[in-house]
């Protein structure tokens, strides 16, 4: 009898004991936040990728593969309308309206808009992060912008900047090794080896141009960098893509909420 | 003597059956919140924390329940009510330094 009603007295213990120690019962359960635009894009119907100045390496043409991937993008995630129009030549635009004869209105169509004093060299050929400095002007045209946006029914405007570039590297990795022991077990271990890597750098600017007024919206600019043992041979324009894939969500979360997938714990 | 212990067990009780009607509110809520139905689990919740204020739970659950909302600012109030109840808590404090991951996420693109 004694016994008998020793294991309920010690099972109550036992639950208070718990209940003290803040043992509760957990539920992982998935969430999918909302995260808003950072951008209202709610006056605009339309959309216009318009081009890129860009440089770098030479077998990828930075440009046309950008506009050509964030058209895609924009078509299947965003509810505006994507523009399909040519990109424009945005280097000889700018290099037009910094040079004189644009300021006496010899250039042609859109680019004599505004003629922009240049005070900086245009490089021969866009190789680094710095030769696009002298291209910032363009981004700030607003009378040529807005002209661009004339033409096109006031979109949304998207320009910026891209450098895709090669990249090398060496230096001590980690890197996860089988071994072996004395009994035959496989055992995975860190191990630190030196190696040469190459791979390459992408680093877009997006700036975003209300086409009713020419004037910067908003501009965010990433940096993103992938390098790969020197046996293994990437081809540049998988890079590209795989570093665009890191960048898009953010770049789309600009014009449209994003949902962000994750889990919590749910607690009883 | 006698009159306290009596109150005592009578209020003690009292917060034992609190805790116990929470409980099943919380219950309920997460049940809802697992088929996606978040703005039930949300009254739920809400519910729970009314009958007993000190169940660290039902404020967690009412956290994560109000950033599936995108509702960001009770969010953080909610964990943070569970955190002062229960600041031991790994569970709650995993969730909220998540929250706070994506609450800043959401301000930097707000401007604010």
């Amino acid at each position: 009898m004694t016994a008998r009603r020793g294991i309920p007295v010690a099972s109550l213990v036992l639950g208070a004991a718990l209940s003290v120690a803040g043992c509760t019962s957990v539920f992982e359960v998935p969430i999918d936040t909302p995260i808003q635009a950072k951008l209202d894009v709610t006056p605009f119907q339309r959309v216009h990728v318009v081009g890129f100045v860009a440089g770098g390496a030479e077998d990828v043409d930075a440009n046309m593969e950008t506009v050509r991937l964030l058209r895609s993008q924009l078509r299947t995630k965003s509810r505006l309308r994507v523009i399909e129009a040519d990109p424009l030549p945005l280097q000889q635009v700018a290099r037009e309206q910094s040079a004189p004869a644009a300021r006496s209105g010899n250039g042609g169509g859109a680019t004599d808009a505004a003629p922009v004093p240049g005070t900086m060299p245009f490089p021969a050929r866009i190789q680094d992060e710095k030769d696009l400095e002298a291209y910032e002007a363009l981004f700030a045209n607003a009378a040529y912008w807005k002209k661009i946006g004339e033409e096109f029914q006031q979109p949304l405007i998207v320009t910026g900047t891209v450098i895709f570039r090669p990249h090398q590297a060496s230096g001590i990795v980690t890197q996860e090794r089988e071994v072996y022991d004395q009994f035959g077990r496989r055992q995975v271990v860190p191990m630190r080896v030196y190696m040469e890597r190459k791979g390459y750098i992408l680093r877009p600017k997006f700036v975003f141009i209300d086409g009713r007024t020419g004037a910067v919206l908003y501009q965010e600019s990433y940096r993103e960098e992938r390098l790969y043992p020197t046996q293994q041979n990437v081809p540049a324009l998988s890079s590209f893509f795989e570093q665009m894939d890191a960048v898009l969500p953010s770049f789309l979360n600009t014009l449209s909420t994003t949902r962000v997938r994750g889990s919590r714990i749910l607690l009883k | 003597m006698l009159a306290l212990a009596l109150v005592l067990s009578a209020s003690g009780a009292a917060s034992a059956d609190a805790r116990k009607d929470a409980q099943s509110q919380v219950s309920f809520g997460i049940s809802v919140a697992q088929r996606g139905l978040w703005q039930e689990a949300v009254f739920r919740w809400e519910r729970a924390a009314e009958i007993d204020p000190t169940y660290a739970a039902a404020y967690n659950n009412l956290g994560i329940a109000f950033e599936q909302l995108g509702k960001f600012e009770q969010a953080g109030k909610a964990y943070e009510k569970a955190l002062e109840l229960e600041p031991q808590n790994l569970s709650i404090q995993q969730n909220y330094d998540l929250f706070k991951e994506i609450n800043d996420r959401a301000k930097r693109n707000s401007g604010s």
